[in-house]
């Protein structure tokens, strides 16, 4: 696997993750034995609550390290949902609410889906494709009530779960609230932005998408290097390297533009027309990345790829689900384009330039 | 597994703002003027000797390159801004340009001291062209198949031969040239090409204009017949050219120039669309900003690697793979996006107008500096795949 990482964080994770998430492994294991030592492992680390502060019981680490956890997640197509109890850990701390151990997840995980508290603080609302909705114990989700936005943290035990399951066959299911009465709730102050979460889960999944390609690339390299046909390492054939050439600028592309992202949020001031243009063309351009990446990749691996005995498709395959979660890139790109159209064409150069 | 690449976080350093804003005002200045007109690109020059004079005077020639040839000193990230305003703004800067960009820097590097005195400030004042002569009638990708020949006499070398396609000939004042020098050898069919700096006046030189599919004059042949070339304009080693000649190709592949050549169609499709647009403008709309965003973020991140000493070789020609593509299909992208507008809409004229001459200058886009299939041949290599 890759070894890449910026800082001592993303190592301690990649390490757990070569040790206990090797894709290989997990693709061969008969039972889920390997779930709970790799969590543990996390949560021993201190890295499933790193985005919470540590008066409430977390790590405390910078939203730039929290991104490099993601994206090394990313690089082994970790089918645990340490992003989303990550980003479940910082919703919470937003609020001032302490984040409880085990694995979370977050509603809502698409726009235009709102959820409500009521006067007696009882939650209402329905949201589709929460991803992990039946492994996590517990979920944190924005929510609006008469006293304006406040975060409210419930057990998934004590909401209505369906049993959606997204491309990669991890649960992700619509969850109902009906007068659900939450674990904890708490107001957001005023500065919050509405947004924030979108634009958070979004980065993530793009951070996720660039991981997964830089490994889906090295291993298209690998077996070209290896795999002979014609009496030739399939990589010596023009058509082939071209090819990969290819995947290589797509994968460069996600790494570049998921990268800003992350470097934006992480030192944005607030959530200006700045930082929809850099997150908003991550997910866009990730989701474009993963579908061409992951349709080369096939192409290299030819018939072995498709199997399910092999690993590509763990990698492909999640690439591809993660496009849907946290705003698609046509919503996206609906809504940049729309904010771009609305400062009109005089504005639209400067915007851009001032990345 | 080894493969691995890098694109560093770089921000425009806060300095890069103050720049382009006295770029954009200069830009103005000059538009007002009616040096030209930014939004009728293939309409005028392309190129502007008294306007290149007054962007040297500014101080955004050679920015990068020491004080004591007439630079400035500045980072590559300045120049960067430079460049990009200029581009967007279709300023005519193709005299100075290719000078800027890789002739000045490879004279840095390899002509003798008292040619860089002479020559390098008069390209930072603006005074000088300079063209590329590599490709020749049978020597286009494969650069080391070139057969124009420097044959060493008393004092110099005699060239012979002719170079083609070579963009502003007929305005150059110098070439920077690629001859054989001497044959091929079995072991390395690179060996055998000098690299000459050739004053384009000198006797037995002769231009004939190429006019473009675009109707506009860029290219030309142009034939050598025992034009004399001194000894001191020899530029490296003798014979091995092929050793200088991958390092620049960094600086040359990965600039704003490399995906903002069609901008135009781009920012004019945002103002025919209006402030509320329809779902499917908006969509189509976000997904090219997203992909300009992508490359420009790689772009700079490529500069800023640059300028910190790395050698980003694979990423400089991604970009350049993934921009080129990406300028050449955007003309059709507005396109369709532009089909169901009004066609009343104010400036649906303007924007026929570039989309005429947008679709005539795509097919060079990924020709140009390395072609699509040579760039990926790079990517490949770096890849460990070669």
């Amino acid at each position: 696997m890759a070894t890449e990482s910026d800082n001592i964080v993303a190592e301690t994770a990649a390490r757990i993750f070569a040790d206990l998430a090797d894709p290989q492994t997990i693709n061969n294991a008969r039972d889920d034995a390997w779930k709970n030592k790799l969590w543990q492992a996390l949560a021993d680390a201190g890295l499933t609550l790193a985005w919470v502060p540590e008066n409430l019981g977390g790590a405390g680490a910078s939203l730039s390290d929290g991104f490099s956890i993601v994206a090394a997640a990313g690089r082994y197509a970790l089918p645990v949902p340490l992003a989303e109890t990550l980003l479940a850990g910082w919703l919470l701390a937003q609020a001032g609410i302490a984040a409880p151990t085990g694995a979370m997840t977050i509603a809502p995980v698409q726009p235009n889906e709102p959820l409500d508290v009521d006067a007696d603080g009882a939650l209402n609302g329905r949201v589709r494709a929460v991803p992990f909705a039946r492994d996590a114990e517990h979920i944190a989700a924005l929510v609006s009530g008469p006293k304006g936005l406040a975060v409210a943290l419930a057990a998934t035990a004590d909401c209505q779960r369906g049993e959606g399951r997204n491309l990669a066959g991890e649960f992700s299911a619509a969850v109902t609230f009906a007068r659900t009465r939450p674990r904890k709730l708490a107001p957001l102050p005023p500065s919050f932005d509405r947004h924030a979460l979108l634009l958070m889960g979004a980065t993530m999944r793009a951070m996720q998408i660039a991981g997964a390609l830089e490994t889906v690339l090295a291993m298209s390299v690998v077996y070209a290097n290896e795999r002979v046909a014609f009496e030739r390492k399939i990589g010596k054939f023009q058509a082939v390297q071209q090819n990969l050439a290819r995947l290589a600028g797509e994968a460069a592309a996600a790494l570049a533009v998921s990268g800003s992202a992350a470097d934006s949020i992480a030192h944005a001031r607030a959530y200006d027309e700045g930082v929809l243009l850099e997150v908003a063309s991550a997910k866009i351009r990730c989701a474009e990345a993963a579908a061409e990446g992951a349709a080369i990749a096939h192409q290299v691996f030819g018939a072995i790829g498709f199997t399910n005995e092999h690993i590509l498709h763990r990698f492909t395959l999640r690439m591809l689900a993660w496009r849907d979660d946290f705003g698609n890139e046509s919503s996206w790109a609906a809504k940049l384009g729309e904010d771009i159209a609305r400062r009109g064409a005089d504005e639209f150069w400067p915007l851009v330039a001032s990345r | 597994m080894t493969t691995s690449l890098h694109f560093d976080q770089i921000r425009l350093p806060p300095a890069c703002q103050k720049l382009r804003e006295e770029v954009r005002a200069f830009i103005a200045e000059e538009i007002a003027a009616g040096t030209f007109v930014p939004d009728r690109p293939g309409h005028g020059d392309t190129h502007n000797r008294a306007f290149s004079q007054r962007v040297g005077a500014k101080g955004w020639i050679g920015m990068t390159w020491p004080k004591q040839y007439g630079g400035h000193e500045r980072n590559f990230l300045e120049r960067y801004v430079v460049t990009e305003e200029f581009r967007v703004a279709n300023a005519p800067v193709r005299l100075h340009f290719v000078a800027d960009r890789q002739s000045g820097p490879i004279l840095l590097k390899y002509a003798p001291e008292h040619i860089k005195r002479d020559i390098l400030p008069r390209i930072c004042r603006g005074e000088l062209c300079f063209v590329i002569g590599m490709s020749e009638p049978n020597s286009g990708s494969d650069l080391f198949a070139a057969k124009t020949k420097a044959t060493k006499v008393d004092g110099g070398w005699k060239i012979n031969g002719s170079k083609i396609w070579t963009s502003n000939a007929h305005i150059a004042d110098y070439m920077l040239g690629l001859f054989r020098t001497s044959p091929v050898t079995k072991e390395n069919r690179r060996h055998g090409l000098t690299q000459f700096l050739v004053d384009m006046k000198s006797p037995g030189i002769t231009v004939n204009p190429i006019i473009q599919m675009t109707g506009q004059h860029d290219f030309n042949e142009v034939v050598f017949d025992d034009a004399f070339i001194p000894d001191d304009h020899a530029l490296g080693e003798i014979d091995g050219a092929w050793k200088q000649a991958t390092s620049e190709l960094a600086y040359e592949r990965s600039g704003p120039e490399r995906f903002l050549e069609t901008f135009y169609v781009l920012n004019e499709l945002v103002r025919a669309v209006g402030t509320d647009p329809d779902l499917r403008s908006a969509e189509g709309l976000g997904r090219l900003v997203a992909q300009l965003h992508t490359l420009r973020r790689m772009s700079i991140s490529v500069a800023g690697m640059l300028q910190a000493g790395k050698e980003p070789v694979v990423e400089s020609s991604i970009v350049k793979d993934v921009g080129t593509i990406w300028e050449q299909q955007l003309p059709e992208r507005v396109r369709a996006l532009a089909a169901f507008l009004e066609p009343e809409a104010s400036n649906r004229v303007t924007l026929d107008e570039q989309l005429d001459f947008a679709f005539k200058v795509a097919p060079k886009l990924t020709i140009q500096g390395g072609t699509t299939e040579i760039l990926r041949g790079i990517i490949a290599r770096g890849l460990g795949l070669r």
